[in-house]
C-alpha cells in the first residue's frame, strides 16, 4: 500500500495539468476582455445617469436648420438642413435640437461643440428667456480661444433662432452654475440675444440684457437640483 | 457671484467733481485729473467771509491732456492658466509674452508709454488687468491671445458688441459695464488695427469682429482683443515669424487711432474706484 503513493501523486498531478490546460484558454480570453474595457470617466458616468430626453419618434419629421462650422470658410457658421422628429412643445423641441447639435455634424471638422458635452436641463421662461444648463465638458473640452468659444455659442443661439421662435434670449449655465466665461474668453454672465424680433425691447446687436428676476429663480431652481444629485 | 459684483461697490465713476471730492474711497488719480474750480471747499470759503480762508483759493489748474498717450498691453493668461495648448507643446501664456515684448517696442517707437498687465508668469484676475487701464487717462487697452483654432497665419481683432447707452442719473458706471461708454471708440480702434493686420496677414478679416469678451467688459478705455491663429501650427517658428508683423500692425493701428481719441462725454472724469 505504502509503495503505491507515488502513483497516486503522479496521477493527481496529471489530472491537475490536464485541468489547467483545459482552463488556460478560457482564462486568457477573460484577461483579453478585461484589457479592452476602458475606465468610465466621470463625465460618461454622469451622462448615463441623466434622464433620457423624451422620445419624440411619434412626432412628424420636419426640416430643421442646424448651424455648424463651415468647412470652406474659417470661423463662420453655415445652416445645414436635416429632418428631425421635432415636438411641437418649444422646450422639448429645443432640447431635441440642442442634443442633435451636440451629437455633431457628419463632418467632424464642422463640429462646434465638444462631443462629450451634454445638455443637463433646459427651460423657457414666460418672457421668452431660455436657460440652458450644460455639463462641465462644454467648458473644459472646448478648444480655448475667442473664435472657438464664439462659434460654439453662436451655433446654439442661431439654431434656436431658426427653429424655436419662442426663444428670444438665452442664458447658459455650466452644471447648474453661473460662470464668468465659457473657457476663459467669452462672457457668460449675461443673456445672449436669440430672436431679432424683440430688438425693440432689447439690444439688437449685443445680445446683452440684464439678468431678470425670473431667470434668477430658474437658476436657483437648477442649483438646488444640482445639489440634490 | 459675478452677476452681483456691483453690489460689492466696485464701480467706475464718472462723478461730478463736487461729489467726487466728498467721496472717501476715491483713488489718488482724481487729484491729478480733477478740476479745481468746482472744488466745493473753495466755494465755501468764498461765500462765508466770517471765516477767512487760510490760503488764497488755488488758481485753476490746467486741464490735463486727454490725448492718447498710454497703451495698456495685456498678455492673456499666465501662471497656472496656460491658455491654449498646441500639440507641439506650444503654450499660449508663454507665446503672448513674447508677442507683448515686440508690440511694446513697436508702440514705444511710436511715442506711446506702455504698461503691461504682467511681465512674467503671473496670472492677474480679469478685474486686476482692467484696473490697470481704469486708473489711467488717455489710455487704450489691448489684450493679446493665441487661438486654438483658425486658419494658421491669420489674425483677428475683437471688440465688444454695441450695447444700449447707460442711463444712470447718478453718473456712476458699474464696474461690470465699464466698457459701455467706450464701445464706439473701441470699434474705431479695432477697425484701424484690423485694417493694418489684414494688409500684412492674408486671410484675416478686413474689419474687427464682435464678441462678448469678459476681459473687455470691465475695461474703462477703448479696448480690443487681438487673437492670432494658432497654437496648432506644426512649427513654433511659424508663430515667431508673425511677431514683427503683428507688432508693427498694432503700433500703426494705434497711431492712426490717436487723432480720433476723445474722452467720452460724461458728467465727470472716468475714474477707477475699487472697494
Amino acid at each position: 500500500m505504502n509503495q503505491k503513493w507515488p502513483y497516486w501523486l503522479g496521477g493527481g498531478l496529471l489530472v491537475a495539468v490536464i485541468a489547467a490546460a483545459i482552463y488556460f484558454p478560457a482564462l486568457r480570453q477573460q484577461v483579453y476582455k478585461a484589457k479592452n474595457i476602458t475606465e468610465k470617466t466621470a463625465e460618461q458616468a454622469r451622462r448615463e445617469l441623466l434622464p433620457v430626453v423624451p422620445v419624440t419618434s411619434g412626432e412628424p419629421r420636419v426640416k430643421a436648420s442646424m448651424y455648424w462650422g463651415s468647412a470652406s470658410s474659417d470661423g463662420t457658421l453655415v445652416p445645414v438642413t436635416i429632418e428631425l422628429p421635432l415636438s411641437s412643445d418649444p422646450t422639448l423641441r429645443a432640447k431635441e435640437l440642442l442634443n442633435t447639435l451636440l451629437a455633431g455634424p457628419v463632418d467632424p471638422e464642422a463640429r462646434t461643440l465638444p462631443p462629450d458635452a451634454a445638455l443637463l436641463a433646459f427651460y423657457i421662461l414666460p418672457d421668452g428667456t431660455a436657460v440652458a444648463d450644460f455639463s462641465e465638458a462644454l467648458a473644459t473640452s472646448i478648444p480655448s480661444g475667442i473664435q472657438s468659444e464664439q462659434l460654439a455659442v453662436a451655433s446654439i443661439t442661431r439654431t434656436l433662432e431658426a427653429n424655436v421662435p419662442q426663444v428670444q434670449r438665452l442664458r447658459i449655465l455650466i452644471h447648474g452654475q453661473e460662470v464668468d466665461t465659457l473657457a476663459g474668453h467669452l462672457d457668460l454672465t449675461q443673456t445672449f440675444q436669440v430672436s431679432m424680433s424683440t430688438a425693440g425691447n432689447a439690444p439688437s446687436r449685443s445680445g446683452v440684457s440684464v439678468l431678470t428676476a425670473p431667470i434668477q429663480k430658474a437658476i436657483d431652481k437648477m442649483k438646488r437640483a444640482t445639489k440634490k444629485q | 457671484m459675478t452677476l452681483f459684483r456691483a453690489q460689492r461697490k466696485r464701480i467706475v465713476a464718472a462723478l461730478p467733481a463736487t461729489l467726487a471730492l466728498t467721496a472717501p474711497f476715491l483713488l489718488a488719480t482724481w487729484s491729478a485729473s480733477s478740476q479745481a474750480p468746482s472744488n466745493p471747499q473753495t466755494t465755501t470759503t468764498e461765500t462765508t467771509p466770517r471765516t477767512p480762508p487760510a490760503t488764497q483759493p488755488a488758481p485753476p489748474r490746467e486741464a490735463p491732456s486727454v490725448g492718447l498717450n498710454i497703451v495698456i498691453l495685456d498678455p492673456a493668461h499666465g501662471g497656472t492658466d496656460l491658455g491654449a495648448r498646441g500639440t507641439e507643446g506650444i503654450r499660449e501664456s508663454e507665446v503672448v509674452l513674447q508677442f507683448a515684448t515686440q508690440v511694446r517696442r513697436a508702440l514705444e517707437a511710436q511715442g506711446f508709454q506702455v504698461i503691461q498687465t504682467r511681465e512674467g508668469n503671473e496670472n492677474p484676475s480679469f478685474d486686476d488687468r482692467s484696473a490697470r487701464a481704469n486708473a489711467q487717462r488717455g489710455a487704450v487697452f489691448i489684450t493679446l491671445h493665441i487661438a486654438s483654432t483658425g486658419l494658421a497665419g491669420t489674425v483677428r481683432t475683437y471688440v465688444m458688441p454695441e450695447s444700449p447707452a447707460l442711463r444712470d442719473p447718478s453718473g456712476l458706471i458699474p464696474w461690470d459695464q465699464a466698457q459701455l461708454p467706450f464701445e464706439p471708440l473701441s470699434h474705431k480702434l479695432g477697425d484701424m488695427v484690423q485694417a493694418e493686420l489684414a494688409r500684412r496677414f492674408k486671410g484675416s478679416p478686413d474689419v474687427a469682429q464682435m464678441a462678448r469678451i469678459r476681459q473687455l467688459r470691465t475695461t474703462a478705455a477703448p479696448a480690443i482683443a487681438v487673437e492670432i491663429s494658432s497654437v496648432s501650427v506644426e512649427n513654433r517658428a511659424d508663430l515667431d515669424r508673425m511677431i514683427p508683423g503683428v507688432a508693427d500692425a498694432i503700433a500703426h493701428g494705434v497711431a492712426a487711432f490717436r487723432p480720433s481719441y476723445v474722452v467720452p462725454v460724461m458728467p465727470g472724469t472716468p475714474l477707477a474706484v475699487q472697494p
